[in-house]
C-alpha cells in the first residue's frame, strides 16, 4: 500500500471508531443531557427524591392565577399536570398554552415550588396578522366541529 | 484534464495572485448582501407576534450560528486534506479560516445570551445545544493556540489536524441537539425536510445576512490566508518578487 493511502485509511478509520465511541457515550449520556423532565415522567417517579430537579412542558390554558407577589398556574404534557407556584418576575415570553421550564423541588402537598421559571419558544416566527388570522381559522374549525 | 489546473493553484505561489484578485469581489459581495440584509431586517420584516422587536436579532444569530459550523467543516476539510496528502496550502487555509470561525461562535453565543435574558428569563442554561456550541467556541480557541504553540508549520498543521478532526463530532451534536434531547432552545425554524415556519420577509431578510456572513468569511480568511503565504514562505524566491 501507497503510504498515502495507508494515511487516508488511518485517518478515516480513526475518525469512524472515534464516531461510534462518541455515539455510545452520548447515548449511555442521554438521560443526564436533558434540561428538564416531563410531567408523566414526574409522575412515574423519576424526579430525583429531595433535590432540585427541573419540570418541562405548557402552562395549561386558564390554569394562571395571581396571589399578591406568587403565581399559581399547572404545567402539562397534554398527559399529566404538575401545580406549580412560583414567585417573582416572569420573562416575557411565559404565557398560558405555551412551553416552560420550571426549576425547584416537589412540596410535601404535590405542588411543585419553583425558584426559577424560564419560556420556552417555538420556531415560529410570524406577524401577528399572520397569528390572529390562524386563531380565527381555528376558532371557525372549533365551531364547525361542536355544531 | 481539469484536475491539472486545479493543482496549478493548490500552490501557495499561484494561489496568492489569485486570491488578491478574488478579495475585492469577495468584500463588494459581502457590502451589498450586508446592507440588502439589514434594511429587509430593519425595515422590511414584520414584528413578530409572540416576542415584539427582540426576535430581530436572529438576522444575526443564525447566520453566525450557521457559520461557525460550516467554517469548522472546511476547516476540518482542509486540515484532514493537508494530513493525508501533505499539501503546503491545506495547513494554512485551516489556520487562516479558525479566528473567522472562532469569531462565528463567540458571536453566536453573545447575541443568543442577549436574546436569551428577555424571552427565556436567563442569560445562559447548559441545555444540550448552547453547551456544544460553547464546546466549538472552545474547540477553535484550542486549535489556534495548539498551532501557535508549535514553531515548525508542518509540526503545528499536523496537530491542528488531529485536533480539527476529532472535533467534527461535535458539529452533528449541535445540529441535532434540539431533537436529540429536550432542551430550552428551540427546534431549528428552517430544515431540509419542511417548509420554514416564518414569515417570508423574515425568511429573505435572514438569507440575504446568511449571503453576507459567507461573503465576508471568505474575504476575510483569504486575507488571511495571504499573510500566513507570505510569512511561511518568506525565504522563498516567489515572495520576494510577490512583496516587490
Amino acid at each position: 500500500m501507497k503510504p498515502r493511502t495507508k494515511r487516508i485509511a488511518l485517518i478515516a478509520g480513526g475518525l469512524a471508531s472515534l464516531g461510534i465511541a462518541a455515539t455510545f457515550v452520548l447515548k449511555a449520556l442521554d438521560s443526564n443531557i436533558a434540561l428538564y423532565i416531563t410531567p408523566s415522567e414526574v409522575v412515574a417517579g423519576k424526579a430525583p427524591q429531595g433535590n432540585a430537579f427541573r419540570v418541562g412542558g405548557l402552562v395549561k390554558p386558564g390554569s394562571i392565577q395571581r396571589q399578591d407577589m406568587a403565581t399559581h398556574f399547572i404545567v402539562t404534557d397534554t398527559v399529566k399536570e404538575i401545580p406549580v407556584t412560583y414567585t417573582g418576575i416572569l420573562p416575557d415570553l411565559f404565557r398560558e398554552g405555551k412551553g416552560a421550564i420550571v426549576q425547584g423541588r416537589m412540596g410535601a402537598d404535590g405542588t411543585f415550588v419553583a425558584s426559577e421559571v424560564l419560556a420556552k419558544h417555538d420556531e415560529n416566527y410570524m406577524p401577528p396578522e399572520a397569528k390572529h388570522a390562524i386563531e380565527q381559522a381555528q376558532k371557525a374549525q372549533q365551531k364547525g366541529m361542536s355544531q | 484534464m481539469n484536475l491539472i489546473q486545479w493543482f496549478r493553484f493548490a500552490s501557495p505561489q499561484s494561489f496568492y495572485p489569485l486570491a488578491g484578485r478574488m478579495i475585492p469581489w469577495f468584500w463588494t459581495l459581502a457590502a451589498l448582501f450586508g446592507i440588502a440584509g439589514l434594511w429587509v431586517a430593519f425595515f422590511v420584516a414584520p414584528t413578530d407576534a409572540q416576542q415584539g422587536e427582540g426576535y430581530r436579532i436572529i438576522f444575526v444569530h443564525v447566520p453566525a450560528s450557521w457559520m461557525s459550523m460550516f467554517i469548522y467543516m472546511v476547516m476540518a476539510f482542509w486540515a484532514g486534506l493537508g494530513l493525508a496528502l501533505g499539501t503546503r496550502l491545506s495547513g494554512m487555509m485551516a489556520q487562516a479560516l479558525a479566528p473567522t470561525g472562532a469569531l462565528m461562535a463567540a458571536l453566536s453565543l453573545w447575541t443568543g445570551a442577549l436574546w436569551g435574558k428577555p424571552m427565556w428569563g436567563t442569560w445562559w442554561v447548559w441545555d444540550a445545544r448552547l453547551t456544544s456550541e460553547l464546546i466549538l467556541f472552545f474547540l477553535y480557541i484550542g486549535f489556534i493556540a495548539l498551532q501557535s504553540a508549535i514553531d515548525d508549520p508542518r509540526r503545528a498543521d499536523k496537530a491542528g489536524a488531529i485536533l480539527a478532526l476529532v472535533g467534527v463530532v461535535n458539529i452533528p451534536i449541535i445540529y441535532f441537539s434540539v431533537k436529540w434531547w429536550n432542551t430550552l432552545h428551540q427546534g431549528s425554524t428552517i430544515n431540509l425536510t419542511r417548509a420554514p415556519s416564518m414569515a417570508q420577509t423574515m425568511l429573505l431578510g435572514m438569507l440575504l445576512m446568511a449571503l453576507a456572513f459567507w461573503m465576508y468569511s471568505i474575504a476575510v480568511a483569504l486575507t488571511r490566508a495571504r499573510a500566513i503565504m507570505l510569512e511561511r514562505e518568506r525565504h522563498t524566491e516567489w515572495v520576494k518578487h510577490a512583496v516587490d
